[in-house]
């Protein structure tokens, strides 16, 4: 990076600190010049140094400080000149002493000494009691302040070889003294220019840069003839989440693109069906195991809805006698049981009421359904009991093969090259598919569902003739589940919102 | 779908050529069965219900090797008569009122052959039986049978044996109540008053379908040579149709078939009847449905490489097939024989146009509004709990309830704010603002040809330190301008919302929502410690209104 760029780079706080670099060094020096507070001179340091301009050090030195007394003694003054005051003017027992300088006994008994030494006091003895007057000398100690007065005024904490002689002194004879000083060891730190800052310090930098732009600024055109203080563009920002639609829904979207490029028409229709729409129409013989109450769920109230009178009969014919060259299932069929109400097990169910309703002028057509359906399931990371399946039928002069070319086509948008169909069953198709499609990443087969042309016992009662009906239904939570890495099917109904805001978009 | 374990050594043998295990894989699932797995000598697969002539090692081979080339064409199996009578009582006629039965002579049994065949037994029950309850078999040993043999109806009371694996007599009741396979089944006779048995002419029980055989005169053993069997149920079709394939099945094991004569009253009938049936079949039909120009020998090959016989448009359809309803379903087995992945896929000539359902876009336009104001879309289910619809939410519905559900969800859902409320309790570990919607439908009881109403129906929630009526209140501002929607605000209690900060969205003079500030009660009970603005609206009523 250039100087010039770096020097922009610098900020307002920087920008007060840096010349100051060139004659000072230590924190309170460039506290004291530059007027701003600690913290201020400390986060400029800082920044100063992560731009390699400064560097910081940090070195331990033995200082003296003032410890407790000696506090106390530069506000009260020194005990022995307390004493010499209390007995200007009269000489005093030791308790008289005492208690109108107050002192403690221990500082009396230190006072005796050093004014004894000093020779500044006289010792006398009446009725038993000591009695302590002042003589000349302490007459003179009084009119001016003692060495170890002026020491404590001094401006801690400091090293003891920046002391002068008489400092020494008094140094010395205090420390003998009880916690008037102390020795401590302090951190101090101070900042060096590196090479680059010596270059940076010699650019001529404007004090003040433009930080934030605003209005006023505009308004008043006084951002002219001003720097903008740079960025640090590749700084870590705080992160935002944008409203989104849930993953499911957009994959959902994808193919309902898909299906209409292909020319197909939406059907919709509600999750609650009679069974006779759900199974009855598609010829699921009434004691298909696929009717049982552990597989489907139906409802406690209102138990039975009603079934559609124009195609009642025709769909009894179709199980128990058969239409069409059709042996049927040849058993008694149940009106009741066509009536109960279920919760749609497929989105077939959609396709056999489409046919139901379409006429023989609307042929040929091509029908798709996207919807929740459900099966009476527990609940763990492979099975639920809702589950989303995609429907399409094409009803016309289609065959076999234009059902594979379909989902050849359908599959490869979906990217899936490679598709294979098996045959498999289902009551109501015939010839009955099972999808596989090959994973071009996990290099495998996965199955996707089934598919077939409807059986005339289906188509003959709806549509009234027998025209060939393309239909598949495969689930498309898998497809969903492999695109998004999900392993756990629960996952695709938890809204876990932190997922849920990070999970990348559906990108097709 | 039942799984059948095989033995590949005598599966290669039955079709006489080794292949690799892949393609054996490959050609086992192109016969329409789902492969499950080759693991050493032994082969697992799936058979579709459709197929219970393949739930035994012999039905499979026989279907496998014929698709490959080998004994294609009809089977015959000449089935002898025995003149054994059998005699219905008119006493199972409302219980369980009909039987077919054969004899088989001449079996070989071993350890192997006798597990084998409790094994076919135990997969026709559960699957083409449904689980005993419209056929159940059973199997004797001819030897300790005096004939004639009859099927009746007792009284509990009068029936007593020693049920197969047991050391003692015991009475119907304590059969029911105490034997594993009466604790298993019994429900199957709940309500009768009398239970059916099959019983010969020295006034042995055998049996008391659909539960159990008697242990002295049921029980096949190394010993045994020649077989009972009997089906019994209440579809006289069925029942025939099991018998056939569990006598060709038994055939096929080196046995050989004879009738018996069973008395109806007066009504005299032969089982088992192993005569083909017969279907039609037109070429063009075929060829119109698969789209391909298959000529006459085409299909009478691929006809016989399923185990049919063809000739001049007419299928001999073998006896042992219970799927063959129509000729679609020849249709499917030429196909079959022709191979999946042989058909050429092509796309039809003709023009469609596509289209959207309009209340499918408008959903997705109110969704995209909603994404445009920083809302997050959520997913949720539409079962739900009593507890969240209504004693969470203080709010009392007449909800639709479901029967038997595995898990705790037994109800539909009402509503869908308690779904946002729930995602909103499962994500208090979460970042806050959480601002979100759903659409979805709600279910409440009403004219309809269910007696349920389906709406679909949004519902936003604002859980955050600011949320309050005001945010929400702008949030419905907005979203009525954009779909060009003028509404009112009217006063409405709800006792999931504060009193006073609730109120009715009234568009046109109609209810189209609520909106307001959750209870904090409510917010409790959902364990929520941020404050929820909400708001919920009828999409089908508003499209409605359009």
């Amino acid at each position: 990076m250039n100087l010039k760029k770096t020097a922009n780079l610098l900020s307002p706080l920087e920008r007060e600190i840096l010349p100051l670099l060139n004659k000072y060094s230590s924190l309170s020096d460039l506290q004291k010049k530059s007027g701003l507070k600690e913290v201020e001179v400390m986060r400029a340091l800082q920044w100063l140094s992560n731009k390699q301009i400064i560097e910081l050090k940090e070195e331990l030195k033995e200082v003296i400080k003032l410890d407790e007394n000696g506090r106390q003694y530069l506000k009260d003054g020194l005990p022995e000149k307390r004493f010499l005051n209390a007995i200007k003017e009269e000489a005093l027992t030791l308790d008289e002493i005492k208690s109108k300088a107050n002192l403690s006994k221990e500082e009396v008994n230190a006072c005796l000494g050093i004014l004894r030494k000093k020779n500044a006091i006289n010792i006398g003895k009446d009725r038993g009691f000591l009695i302590v007057s002042i003589n000349e000398n302490g007459k003179k100690m009084l009119e001016k302040e003692s060495l170890e007065a002026l020491f404590l005024k001094l401006k801690f904490p400091f090293e003891i070889k920046d002391l002068t002689n008489e400092e020494k002194y008094a140094f010395e004879e205090l420390k003998k003294r009880k916690d008037i000083i102390k020795a401590d060891l302090l951190k101090l730190k101070s900042a060096h220019l590196t090479p680059l800052g010596k270059k940076i310090i010699k650019i001529k930098l404007k004090k003040k840069s433009i930080d934030t732009l605003d209005s006023s600024m505009l308004k008043s055109g006084s951002w002219k003839g001003k720097d903008f203080r740079s960025y640090d563009i590749s700084i870590n920002v705080p992160r935002i989440y944008g409203g989104k639609r849930h993953f499911v829904k957009e994959s959902i979207n994808y193919i309902r693109k898909i299906m209409l490029s292909f020319g197909f028409k939406e059907m919709t229709g509600p999750l609650l069906q009679t069974s006779f729409w759900n199974f009855d129409a598609l010829f699921t013989a009434q004691d298909h195991p696929v009717r049982e109450l552990q597989d489907t769920f139906y409802i406690k109230d209102p138990e039975f809805g009603k079934l559609p009178k124009n195609l009642v009969n025709k769909i009894r014919l179709a199980h128990e006698k058969g239409i069409q060259g059709s042996t049927g299932w040849q058993y008694k069929w149940s009106e009741n049981e066509a009536k109960k109400n279920v919760l749609r097990t497929h989105t077939t169910v959609l396709s056999a009421r489409t046919l139901a309703k379409l006429k023989k002028t609307d042929l040929p057509a091509k029908f798709f359904a996207i919807g929740r359906c459900f099966r009476n399931e527990t609940l763990d990371w492979s099975h639920l009991f809702e589950f989303n399946q995609f429907e399409g039928i094409v009803v016309g002069d289609v065959n076999f093969r234009d059902h594979i070319g379909f989902l050849r086509e359908f599959f490869k948008r979906l990217g899936f090259e490679k598709a294979r169909f098996r045959p498999a069953y289902f009551p109501y198709v015939e010839p009955g598919l099972e999808i596989d499609v090959f994973h071009p990443v996990h290099k495998k087969w996965i199955e996707l569902g089934g598919t077939g042309i409807l059986r005339p016992e289906v188509v003959v009662p709806l549509l009234g003739e027998d025209i060939p009906v393309l239909a598949w239904g495969p689930g498309f939570d898998r497809i969903i589940m492999d695109y998004y890495n999900v392993n756990d099917m629960r996952e695709l109904y938890k809204n876990d919102l932190k997922k849920n805001r990070e999970v990348k978009s559906w990108l097709k | 779908m039942p799984l059948i374990k095989l033995q590949k050594q005598v599966l290669l043998k039955k079709i006489g050529r080794k292949i690799s295990d892949d393609k054996l894989k490959d050609r086992i699932s192109m016969l329409g069965t789902d492969i499950e797995s080759i693991e050493g000598d032994e082969i697992n697969v799936e058979i579709f219900p459709n197929r219970p002539d393949m739930l035994s090692e012999q039905g499979f081979s026989r279907a496998f090797s014929s698709f490959m080339g080998i004994n294609t064409g009809l089977k015959e199996y000449k089935t002898e008569k025995s003149n054994e009578r059998l005699i219905i009582d008119k006493s199972v006629a409302n219980i369980r009122p009909y039987t077919a039965c054969a004899i088989i002579k001449d079996l070989e049994f071993d350890d192997c052959k006798i597990k084998e065949i409790i094994n076919i037994q135990e997969k026709l029950h559960s699957s083409f039986g449904r689980n005993r309850k419209r056929c159940a078999i059973g199997i004797y040993p001819f030897e300790k049978i005096k004939t004639p043999i009859y099927y009746k109806a007792l009284k509990p009371e009068e029936i007593k044996f020693r049920p197969l694996e047991c050391s003692e007599a015991m009475s119907a009741k304590q059969i029911l109540s105490q034997h594993k396979a009466g604790k298993e089944y019994g429900y199957l006779l709940n309500g009768l008053k009398k239970y059916p048995v099959f019983i010969d002419s020295d006034d042995n029980i055998l049996s008391m379908p659909p539960i159990i055989n008697s242990h002295s005169t049921g029980k096949v053993t190394d010993k045994t040579k020649d077989v009972f069997i009997e089906c019994s149920g209440f579809d006289i079709r069925i029942l025939k149709q099991c018998l056939n394939i569990l006598a060709t099945t038994l055939a096929d094991m080196g046995g050989k078939i004879y009738s018996m004569e069973l008395e109806y009253g007066r009504k005299k009938i032969k089982t088992p009847d192993l005569e083909p049936t017969i279907m039609k079949i037109d070429l063009d039909y075929v060829n119109k449905i698969l789209g391909i120009n298959f000529k006459e020998k085409d299909i009478k090959k691929y006809l016989e490489r399923m185990g049919y016989r063809y000739n001049h448009n007419r299928v001999y359809v073998p006896a042992y097939r219970v799927d063959v309803l129509h000729q679609i379903d020849l249709v499917e087995d030429i196909a079959i024989a022709y191979g999946y992945e042989n058909f050429k896929g092509k796309l039809p000539d003709f023009f469609t146009i596509g289209m959207e359902n309009p209340f499918e876009v408008y959903k997705d336009k109110v969704s995209q509004i909603l994404v445009g104001l920083g809302l997050l879309e959520c997913y949720t289910y539409h079962l739900s709990n009593k507890s969240i619809q209504s004693e969470k939410t203080n709010c009392k519905s007449d909800l639709v309830e479901i029967k038997d559900t595995k898990t705790e969800y037994n109800c539909l859902r009402t509503w869908i704010i308690p779904s946002l409320l729930q995602v909103l309790s499962e994500n208090k570990h979460n970042e806050y603002p959480q601002n979100i919607f759903d659409i979805g439908t709600a279910f409440k009881k009403g004219n309809s040809e269910t007696g349920v109403v389906e709406n679909d129906r949004l519902a936003i929630c604002l859980c955050n330190e600011e949320s309050n009526f005001t945010k929400i209140k702008q949030i419905l501002d907005y979203l009525f301008s954009q779909l060009d929607l003028k509404y009112e605000i009217k006063d409405f209690d709800h006792d999931s919302f504060i009193e006073g900060r609730t109120g009715r969205i009234n568009v046109k003079g109609k209810n189209a929502g609520f909106i307001g500030e959750i209870n904090p009660k409510v917010l409790s009970n959902f364990e929520l410690t941020m404050p929820v603005a909400a708001l919920e609206l009828n999409l089908t009523e508003l499209f409605s209104l359009l």
